[in-house]
């Protein structure tokens, strides 16, 4: 029949077209996945080259003098992020069992509302928070003005992922507690949070994961140093900083640097998502009991 | 309904359950034998495990729950203002449907875990040991009383459940389909773990299995949910003469497989 | 006897050990609560004597010169503004073309690894983007890309003028790469959950795959996929570091993309630091204050997107 030779015309187009548009969905999935690799490609090469025992132990160096490193960045970046944890954890976690205990209702929807509008600030912001609260009051730069903004930066991931964790933590394993005369407090302490420990951990990982490359904060809280510091009230130098202030400077040397501190930084995040899949797997693990 | 005998240890007064504005049971009013195991039987729905939960005030920890009428513990309602629901508990345990140890301690910080405070180690070690022969568990664990209660099968983990909740040393002992998720052989265990605990604890226990209750039970008392899915109290009376001459018609049909 | 319901609501605190208990819990989720309202009661009042020097025009005067201490915050949302379209726009096509892909015709063995490397590029660094983009895609872009766009649409005023490798359109590339993962992973998640029987009563009307991806299915996850998009337009609004180091830092109108630029948060990054005069922080503050509003509007337009798809779990 005509009518169907017509439709069967028309169908070889539309098939057609179809493949090209799969074509080009997959291409663009390969486009965002290839750029990632390209990136990396980049880091590894160009960072490799500068990676060796004094590029980690040294200070740096002034702008002429070769060799060097980025040993107070590394140490700084692990001061601060240790500062900023001891702040964040108990801040996010206490926050977190306040909502898992309360979930619903205005005054636990009103800190959640909160946490979503803290997740969304641009971290340049809540520098200028740091900034506001604990330099220009003390009229100096410190470290503990950089932890306050990393701090800043984790709680909103650490308290809605802590909360899921407490959640997931089976209605019966509380429910066991506190039906044998348990108070709320152990119950919680000794029963509860360790068997939801796995997947906060997973959180704080995470969390560490997104702090560790943020420079921008940086910038005018801990501004940076060329010593040795571990004063938390005085300026310090971070690893995020330096690979900044090298990247932009017009010196190859220091350039070269910049890139083996990035290699750095995509190392550490790499170490700490691979660390949180791995508890991540822990933590479901557990919960199968 | 039986009138509330003066001196029982367990006993309820005109007891209603809600969950928000949903009325979940009403006007129960029972009470329990000191030192037997009263059974509490029904098709599903009929609030018996809301009201076994009314007992130790677990039912308010659900959202929006509420409570109307008395819980009498040796005559004092345990819902008056100032009582407060934690020394409850540790007067009336509970054993879960689903064996529910925890999953971060061992098995000897599990049995111990609600033990009465101010013990020392070696007063730990025997109310350990105490409470985990009372549940005829002691043998198969006391070589590796530090290592996971998940290692435990599901038998030995109720078990472990109903250990840890003796070693609370509570007057009255609420079970919740405690055989529920258990195989035969494990579930002829418990059963026969309620009929020794039941000389020492006064037992409640819910279950949805009539021979069960049959078997274990003193006192079976039978709920039913009516119209407007309310559940109420139909008959309460001794196991035996419940089970072959029930009073009331209802209990007559559930009993004999005629719905339920 | 009972006359009347009574219904006891009981406290959940009641026992002395959960009093103490309750009051650090209490204790630390006011403290929370406390840090992101005084975020904004601090911005609000660093940024006060420009509030009160400049008034709204600050936002449409296009001069920013410290040494007269007359600030204009034009040029800077000009530049934010342009980034951002420039990146969602790139973002959006990649990202959602990728998400279909993924969600209705990526084989297991292919879908999961591009899943994975695509979510990947939102781990890496922002200072690490902007090393890459300064040394490698912006040289590129002075090399090869524009001259080439210039070749082609040179026309145009937009592709006009000298390329200097950074400006606005390495900004915006830059930028969109950053935020292709979030529209790629929220999309598809968006696509997957939309029911199979849509797609099974589309294909059985005799529409091929292609067309009921496109013509059915993506239009049902319409609003959970613009959500996605506004999200990552949210997160592009608030970026510096990556930008800061490939915009050129100028701050000046121009038509053309491959002119440099300024944003907002760029000129935060660069001249906070070395801001003389009280009125020119408080100016800088006034961005940041700009920056932060802007964000919590278009991430709660967004969230209530995506909320209303995806029911109450959130993103």
């Amino acid at each position: 029949m005509a009518q169907s030779a017509f439709k069967h015309r028309n169908l070889a187009r539309r098939r057609i077209v179809g493949g090209v548009g799969v074509g080009l969905a997959l291409v663009c999935a390969m486009i965002g996945a290839a750029s990632l690799l390209v990136i990396l490609c980049y880091v590894i090469v160009q960072g490799a080259g500068a990676l060796n025992r004094d590029f980690l132990t040294q200070l740096p160096h002034p702008v002429g003098v070769p060799g060097g490193g980025v040993g107070n960045g590394i140490l700084g970046t692990f001061i601060i992020l240790g500062i900023a944890i001891v702040m964040a954890v108990p801040i996010g976690l206490l926050t977190a069992i306040y909502l898992s205990l309360f979930g619903r209702g205005p005054i636990p929807e009103a800190l959640r509302f909160l946490s979503d509008v803290l997740s969304g600030v641009p971290s340049i912001a809540i520098g200028l928070f740091a900034y506001a609260v604990l330099v220009a009051p003390l009229k100096h730069f410190s470290a503990f003005s950089a932890s306050f903004a990393f701090m800043m930066l984790m709680l909103p991931l650490l308290v809605r992922t802590s909360e899921q964790a407490i959640r997931s933590v089976p209605q019966t394993v509380r429910e066991g507690a506190l039906a044998l005369g348990m108070s709320n407090f152990r119950a919680t302490v000794r029963i509860v949070i360790p068997t939801a420990m796995p997947a906060i951990i997973t959180a704080l990982l995470l969390a560490i994961a997104r702090v560790i490359g943020e420079t921008a904060p940086l910038l005018f809280t801990a501004f940076g140093s060329q010593f040795w510091e571990s004063n938390p009230n005085r300026p310090m130098a971070v690893l995020a900083l330096q690979v900044f202030t090298y990247a932009i400077s017009p010196y190859p040397s220091w350039q070269a640097q910049a890139w083996g501190g990035a290699l750095l930084l995509i190392g550490a995040v790499f170490v700490l998502s691979l660390g949180a899949r791995l508890m991540l797997r822990r933590a479901m693990r557990g919960l199968e009991a | 309904m039986t009138a509330v005998v003066a001196g029982e240890l367990l006993a309820t007064q005109d007891l209603g359950a809600y969950y928000g504005t949903r009325q979940a049971i009403a006007e129960v009013t029972i009470a329990f034998r000191r030192k037997a195991v009263t059974a509490l039987i029904g098709p599903s729905g009929c609030g018996k495990t809301t009201l076994l939960r009314c007992f130790n005030r677990i039912h308010e920890i659900s959202f929006d729950a509420r409570v109307e009428g008395s819980v009498l513990l040796d005559g004092h309602d345990i819902y008056a203002n100032d009582v407060d629901p934690m020394a409850i508990r540790r007067r009336i345990g509970m054993v879960f449907q689903r064996p529910n140890p925890f999953p971060t301690l061992s098995i000897f910080d599990n049995t111990v875990s609600c033990a009465p405070k101010g013990l020392n180690r070696q007063g730990k070690m025997e109310a350990a040991e105490r409470a985990l022969r009372s549940a005829a568990l002691w043998d198969e664990v006391k070589d590796k009383l530090r290592s996971s209660p998940l290692r435990l099968s599901g038998g030995q983990q109720q078990r472990l459940c109903i250990a840890r909740a003796v070693a609370a040393q509570p007057e009255v002992l609420l079970m919740d389909e405690p055989t529920a998720s258990l195989d035969p052989i494990a579930t002829a265990v418990i059963e026969e773990l309620m009929s020794s605990l039941c000389k020492e604890f006064t037992i409640v226990a819910v279950t949805h299995n009539m021979q069960q209750a049959a078997r274990v039970s003193s006192v079976t008392a039978f709920m039913l949910a009516d119209e407007t899915g309310v559940g109420r109290l139909i008959e309460a009376d001794a196991t035996s003469k419940l089970f072959t001459k029930p009073s009331d018609r209802r209990t007559e049909d559930y009993i004999s497989g005629r719905f339920g | 006897m009972t006359v009347g319901p009574q219904f006891r609501r009981v406290a959940r605190f009641v026992s002395p050990a959960d009093r103490g208990f309750a009051a650090v819990v209490y204790g630390g989720s006011i403290l929370f609560a406390l840090l992101i309202v005084g975020l904004f009661v601090e911005l609000v009042l660093g940024s006060w004597p420009s509030i009160v020097a400049f008034g709204p025009s600050f936002i449409w005067k296009s001069s920013w010169d410290p040494i007269t201490s007359k600030f204009g915050a034009l040029p800077m949302i000009f530049g934010t503004v342009m980034t951002s379209l420039i990146a969602i726009v790139l973002a959006a096509f990649i990202g959602i073309m990728a998400a279909v892909f993924l969600a209705d015709f990526a084989p297991r063995w292919l879908g999961q690894p591009l899943s994975f490397l695509i979510e990947l590029l939102a781990a890496v660094p922002s200072v690490v983007y902007g090393l890459w983009g300064l040394f490698v895609l912006a040289p590129f872009m002075r090399t090869t890309i524009g001259p080439a766009l210039q070749h082609v649409l040179g026309w145009m005023p937009l592709f006009s003028g000298p390329i200097y490798g950074v400006g606005l359109l390495t900004g915006g590339i830059i930028l969109a790469l950053m935020i292709v993962p979030t529209v790629t992973a929220i999309s598809r998640d968006v696509l997957v959950a939309i029911p199979r029987d849509l797609r099974e009563a589309s294909m059985a009307l005799g529409s091929t795959k292609w067309e009921t991806a496109i013509r059915v299915v993506l239009p049902a996850a319409r609003v959970g996929v613009f959500g996605a998009c506004v999200l990552a337009l949210g997160r592009a609004l608030g970026e510096t570091i990556a930008v800061t180091m490939v915009i050129g830092n100028r701050p000046e109108i121009s038509a053309s993309l491959f002119a440099p630029s300024y944003t907002l948060a760029s000129v935060i990054a660069n001249e906070f630091t070395e801001a003389t005069t009280s009125i020119y922080t408080s100016a800088l503050i006034e961005l940041g204050l700009i920056l932060f509003l802007v964000s919590m509007a278009v991430n709660a337009l967004a969230r209530f997107m995506i909320w209303s798809v995806r029911g109450s779990e959130r993103v």
